[in-house]
């Protein structure tokens, strides 16, 4: 097993646990951890298969292997931003409800 | 007799509210018309909503700034949970006289029209805003032409009537940041018939402007975009 390998399947555990303490505390949402979950299990499998990344380059044609590792984690963090902003924006109409429901509760409350 | 609201949001206009609930309440009672005033109060850091808490009108004091379309949704919003039969929208800084009030009402009940906006361009008459400002009413007159063929000559003028039709869609739904224009698309897709009447503007006493010179190309490109996706939704939805 090489060096790299120890590195990375330690640093992969380390954050899963991590994940699921932050759930556990109730600091994150299970629908919001899914997704990091994966990715961890994700970066776990390929720590372990190494020769896994070869395999996937070579079936989707991507001639340097490295590359292709760029190339899904950017894709990864692009779809995951634009969830979080898809979640903000579904929060920014609830506030926007809650508030204007308070004004109206406020005028009823001080007749 | 027909119940009127006259909403105005206010956003930091201490020195010019007073005197604009002051007018619409001065002009109700020598006309004999029954307008209450509901003033919202966008989260303002100044003494705005101590004045108009001793001021002859109702209140909503928002808790968060939500920008003037979530301000003038919460009067929507209570002009129709209330009953009222028509809403004006009134700016708090003072642009819009009270005295052209009679206008808009008239033109309403006269052509049966379901939202009458008052416009400074038609007979370009009092306040015209800035060139920059021209330019980018002008746009927005040729985008909603082209999308819904409604010829609107002051799409960002915030000087309206609207009847209870309008109102139960508005208390629902209503754009955020920027209104004016975006409301005009969400209107002609709802069917409802859209009236332009003349009248006069006067360059704002107080407070400052929603649009700052910096921000009226953001103004433009979100605009835009709001209007085209509110054309879309409406129309592939039914």
């Amino acid at each position: 097993m090489f060096r790299i390998q120890a590195i990375a399947i330690v640093t992969s555990i380390l954050f899963l646990l991590y994940i699921v303490r932050l759930i556990i505390k109730g600091k994150l949402r299970e629908e919001y951890s899914i997704v990091w979950i994966i990715c961890t299990v994700v970066l776990i499998l390929f720590s372990f298969w190494r020769s896994g990344l070869d395999v996937v380059s070579n079936l989707v044609g991507v001639y340097s292997p490295p590359n292709m590792v760029f190339i899904a984690a950017i894709f990864a963090i692009f779809i995951y931003l634009l969830h979080l902003s898809v979640v903000i924006s579904k929060l920014q109409s609830q506030n926007k409800q809650l508030a204007q429901h308070i004004a109206l509760l406020k005028e009823q409350m001080g007749k | 007799m027909s119940k009127i609201a006259a909403i105005v949001p206010a956003y930091n206009e201490e020195k010019a509210i007073a005197s604009v609930v002051n007018n619409i309440n001065a002009l109700a009672q020598s006309l004999k018309i029954d307008i209450t005033v509901v003033v919202v109060n966008d989260c303002s850091r100044d003494s705005t909503p101590l004045i108009v808490g001793k001021l002859n009108c109702v209140l909503l004091d928002l808790p968060v700034n939500l920008g003037i379309g979530g301000a003038v949704q919460t009067g929507f919003k209570y002009a129709f949970q209330n009953g009222f039969d028509y809403a004006i929208q009134i700016d708090g800084d003072g642009q819009h006289p009270a005295s052209e009030i009679p206008i808009l009402l008239n033109a309403m009940l006269e052509n049966n029209h379901d939202i009458v906006i008052g416009s400074r361009f038609i007979s370009k008459e009092g306040f015209q805003s800035s060139a920059v400002r021209r330019l980018g009413i002008n746009y927005f007159k040729w985008l909603n032409r082209f999308l819904v063929g409604e010829i609107i000559n002051d799409s960002t003028s915030g000087f309206r009537i609207i009847n209870k039709k309008t109102l139960k869609i508005v208390s629902e739904i209503y754009p955020d940041e920027y209104p004016e224009p975006e409301a005009i698309i969400l209107y002609s897709l709802n069917k409802l018939k859209i009236g332009e009447v003349s009248v006069k503007m006067i360059e704002r006493q107080g407070g400052v402007s929603s649009i700052g010179a910096t921000s009226s190309i953001y103004y433009m490109f979100k605009v835009s975009l709001a209007i085209i996706y509110t054309f879309i939704r409406i129309k592939f939805k039914k």
